[in-house]
């Protein structure tokens, strides 16, 4: 595969670099856990590397000097959205969408027909074509896999694609159920619309999207047979969460969806098979359709909480599931934070970019208990480690396979619930995965199981340092400083057992800095558990 | 230092030091405590298993991800209603594998291998499995059979047991461990440990595949071996009481060190028969390997999704049927290999779904979330044919059907007569074991 260019934008114009050193003050002593705006004495190095990695996939240093330098207000508008940065807007014609049609009627006919006088011939041809369909598909999604990891890679505005990771989990739809590739494409494109936009217009458009219609089957639930699975998801995952609804207002709010299928790339809307009858959902009762169904859902309070509660566990600090934990069993600071973020969401009829705003510029943000606590998901870790150190990407199919075994196939979550995230991304075997796919980034030693030899890209890390070397000239040369500042650059501290085991690689290398030396630095800080972290 | 084009250096010894933590603190990983005497054993004379020893009894655990459809399992064929509420799906008698000593009852089509087993005495069949109040939701109700508690908010019963083993305590109490008596921590091949291994000191292994249980920069530059070393194995130190996301890899972290060189070497034996190609056939075939290379593990979990067939499921055959023939192929291959080593007197197997489907079948072809289902349990030691009577097709909850069984009487009976462990400890309640092993 041929590299792809890395195109990351830092922020247009950087401000002057601060004359701080590189290395950070201490943390803030006090641990807040007020929703107010964190002073801009408050805000440095680590606050900003902080706002990088949990808006975005990282930061490189000079990103994180320049946010640093801007101070909290600037640095949230611009990581909200990155001024003249280009909105980029995939063209509809990426894919192919006809991989997987439906066939035609004089298809369907032709078929029959063979089907009707027996010609084995015939009918082994359209089964073979299917295959071929199937195939070619298959191989379609992969194409649609590396375009997104790509986009993430290379965007000038990480914080749409690291919202519309959100909603892929959120909204969690999977090709192995549904078998079009094109269509979780277009539910990747429906994501990225309202990426930062409005939740209300994304459930409206989600029970109108084909891949989430045939994933939970509502593309064939009709009049007197209702299938119940869109309707318990969109209440017990997308909205409401468990206990805001009866089983009754699942049954009925099936009733609502009746008939709301696609045909090709399409919404119908199927007369015929809906029950336009009466029904009540949520203490309402009314001849209601999908989009009522809808409506009702979002004028109940249990939306704004559980949507901020999602988002602040994604963002913020990791929270046990709805129904392990309920809202009163959390932490008081957190459960503040949490009627905080709710207020601000409903108050701004769910739009998601004040809620995020809110959050960002939070003392509470930035506590340092939700700092460096969070387990990176294989997606971060991985476009976080190409854009924040500027590695090659080297192979993008490597990369994706990669994801696959570290727990996140994009595309293929494992349920309609998305990914647990969190510790269960970490066990024994995907320590090793994630230590190995590190590895090859910084050198091109492919994992086991791919053609063994080593790629010939190159990687110079030598300008990770130049941050280094303005704050505090010929501190580039020291292998003990460079030690300490790739420390803090990558797992915003730097232990001491840490610093010592990679000067004792210096001393036994030969004690200059050198690009090698740089990358053996990051060889063993990206395999040690704290890198895991961000 | 060129680190693009090293050679590849000799591996380290295995262990690095390991062999003195065994009385280290408790956050040191269960597998430290007993494993240095079996490791040592691989290593000095090779793999070996110990044919005929059955006082080290395994469970290995199948799990059915997604809902498995009962009904179209063990198929009540003497029933209407069965044929009734399926007349598209619906198994023909003719194509039921009907099971002697149970009268009207037999298995799917594709479960020919199944049939053997049975009729070699090495599988029951428990009937109308569930629990009060069932839960339709997946994740809910899995986790309700992970916990083996109905508010599902607690340990994994297995993880629970594990520590009741080794540490002398279960639900709800709070002991000090004892490392001689430490016992090795449950492996689940997967992706992500499930829920019911996880306890509250005892965290399973898992890994897909054994290949990828190394790090893959020892081969870059030899200057990077000991200082990787020594940043993995911090963990060692300790920091009890202390449970930070930071703590929990840096555990993780040496756990995997331990666990790399063990597992890799068990599992690169060849079988000694062949398996399917499928993935439950990949996945038995590596649990087989570990046991013939007598890994004091205890417990195994292995899982088959896409049992969920809202749509399109097919009858005698179709997707659930090909389902149905990778479980009872795997199944067959999985106790053939046991039996050439020696060891099947030795490992119990367990099959459940997080619940059964509708009676009825629904518009799309397909099964909705239902109840009760049927457990297998498979091995020589089982008492061969079908426990309980199958749930009335007639008399119904909502169009579902009335449980018989409660699941957790059949943990409870294989925590006693198998795993010979306090059922009540590690459930927190008393559950009447159901008598599913021969001489219990």
């Amino acid at each position: 595969m041929a590299e792809p260019t890395v195109a990351k934008t830092t922020p247009d114009s950087p401000a002057p670099i601060p004359s701080a050193p590189a290395a950070p003050a201490k943390r803030t002593p006090e641990r807040s856990s007020s929703m107010s705006p964190i002073a801009p004495k408050d805000f440095g190095y680590e606050q900003a590397r902080h706002l990088l990695w949990r808006a975005g996939f990282g930061g490189t240093p000079a990103q994180i000097q320049t946010l640093a330098s801007w101070g909290p207000q600037k640095a949230v508008d611009y990581v909200l959205d990155p001024g003249n940065a280009p909105e980029d807007k995939p063209r509809s014609d990426l894919f192919d969408k006809n991989i997987m049609r439906e066939p035609t009627a004089e298809e369907r006919k032709a078929q029959l027909a063979a089907r009707q006088r027996q010609d084995e011939d015939a009918l082994a041809k359209f089964r073979i074509d299917q295959q071929r369909r199937q195939g070619q598909d298959r191989q379609q999604i992969g194409e649609v896999q590396r375009w997104w990891l790509k986009r993430m890679i290379e965007t000038p505005r990480p914080l749409d694609e690291k919202m519309v990771l959100f909603w892929h989990g959120h909204f969690a739809t999977s090709y192995r159920t549904i078998e079009n590739s094109y269509h979780m494409f277009m539910q990747n494109e429906l994501f990225r619309r309202h990426a930062l936009g409005n939740f209300g217009d994304l459930l409206y458009g989600i029970i109108r999207d084909p891949a989430m219609l045939k994933y939970l089957n509502n593309d064939t639930s009709r009049k007197g047979h209702a299938n119940e699975n869109l309707a318990r998801e969109i209440m017990e995952l997308f909205s409401l969460g468990i206990g805001g609804y009866s089983e009754n207002d699942i049954k009925e709010g099936a009733r609502a969806l009746t008939g709301y299928t696609f045909k090709d790339d399409d919404f119908v809307f199927d007369k015929n098979n809906h029950d336009a009858g009466s029904k009540t959902i949520l203490g309402k009762t009314g001849t209601f359709d999908g989009e009522a169904f809808v409506k009702i859902i979002l004028e109940q309070p249990g939306v704004s909480r559980l949507i901020t509660r999602k988002l602040y566990h994604f963002f913020c600090a990791e929270l046990p599931p709805l129904e392990r934990a309920g809202y009163d069993q959390l932490p008081a600071p957190q459960q503040s934070a949490l009627r905080d973020l709710a207020s601000t969401f409903s108050g701004s009829r769910y739009a998601i970019k004040p809620v995020l705003r809110r959050l960002f510029l939070s003392q509470h943000f930035y506590d340092p208990r939700n700092m460096n606590e969070q387990i990176k998901c294989p997606v971060e870790l991985v476009v976080g480690a190409v854009r924040s150190l500027d590695t090659p990407v080297r192979d993008l199919s490597i990369l994706n396979d990669a994801l696959d075994l570290m727990g996140q196939n994009l595309l293929f979550p494992p349920s309609v619930k998305g990914w647990d995230g969190g510790r269960s991304w970490i066990n024994t075997s995907t320590m090793f995965v994630r230590q190995n796919i590190l590895a090859f980034l910084l050198t091109g030693k492919k994992p086991r199981g791919y053609d063994a030899n080593a790629s010939d890209m190159n990687y110079d890390p030598l300008p990770l340092l130049d941050e280094l070397a303005k704050a505090s000239p010929g501190s580039e040369k020291d292998p003990g400083a460079v030690a300490e500042y790739m420390l803090r650059l990558t797992i915003g501290d730097a232990p001491s057992a840490a610093t010592k085991q990679l000067t004792s690689l210096a001393d036994t290398t030969g004690g200059s800095v050198t690009k090698e030396l740089v990358i053996g630095y990051l060889l063993l800080i990206t395999a040690m558990p704290e890198y895991q972290l961000c | 230092m060129d680190l693009h084009n090293s050679p590849a250096f000799t591996r380290r010894k295995f262990l690095y030091g390991g062999l003195t933590l065994a009385s280290t603190a408790w956050t040191i990983p269960a597998f430290l405590g007993s494993s240095a005497d079996v490791m040592a054993g691989m290593l000095g004379q090779g793999l070996s298993s110990t044919p005929g020893v059955d006082d080290n009894r395994i469970l290995v655990v199948v799990q059915l991800g997604g809902g498995n459809d009962g009904l179209n399992t063990v198929i009540p064929y003497g029933m209407d209603a069965y044929y009734k509420a399926r007349s598209g799906i619906g198994i023909k008698q003719t194509e039921v594998l009907k099971l002697t000593e149970a009268d009207g009852i037999g298995l799917h089509t594709r479960m020919t291998a199944l049939k053997e087993l049975y009729d070699n005495g090495l599988v029951s069949i428990v009937q109308g499995v569930g629990y009060p109040n069932p839960d339709r939701s997946h994740f809910k109700s899995m986790d309700i059979w992970q916990t083996a508690e109905r508010d599902a908010t607690g340990d994994g019963w297995l993880g629970r047991y594990v520590d009741s083993e080794c540490c002398g305590y279960g639900k709800g109490e709070s002991g000090k461990p004892e490392p001689a008596k430490a016992v090795e921590p449950p492996i689940a091949i997967g992706r992500t440990a499930p829920l019911a291994l996880q306890g509250r000191s005892s965290k399973p292994v898992s890994f897909e595949s054994a290949e990828l249980f190394r790090w893959s920069g020892e081969d870059i530059h030899e200057a990077l071996r000991e200082p990787y070393h020594a940043l993995n194995r911090r963990g060692q130190d300790g920091s009890a009481g202390s449970d930070t996301n930071a703590d929990f890899l840096m555990r993780t972290a040496l756990d995997a060190q331990i666990s790399s060189d063990k597992i890799r070497k068990a599992v690169a034996q060849k079988s000694l028969v062949p398996y399917p190609g499928n993935e439950l056939g990949r996945q038995l075939q590596m649990v087989g390997a570990m046991i013939r290379a007598d890994l004091k593990t205890r417990v195994y979990y292995v899982t088959l999704g896409g049992f969920d067939t809202h749509a399109g499921q097919g009858g005698a055959q179709g997707r659930h049927g090909n389902l149905l023939a990778n479980f009872a192929d795997s199944i067959k291959a999985f106790y053939a290999d046991l039996k050439a080593q020696g060891n099947d007197q030795r490992v119990l197997t367990m099959s459940f779904s997080e619940f059964g489907r509708r009676v009825a079948q629904n518009a799309s072809g397909g099964t909705d979330h239902g109840t009760a289902a049927p457990m297998f349990l498979f091995g020589p030691m089982v008492r061969r044919g079908v426990i309980g009577s199958h749930p009335s097709l007639t008399d119904l909850d909502q169009g579902d059907l009335k449980y018989l069984i409660d699941f957790r009487s059949v943990y409870a009976g294989i925590l006693e007569q198998w795993l010979q462990a306090d059922s009540k400890k590690v459930l927190g309640a008393t559950y009447k074991p159901v008598v599913a092993i021969r001489n219990g």
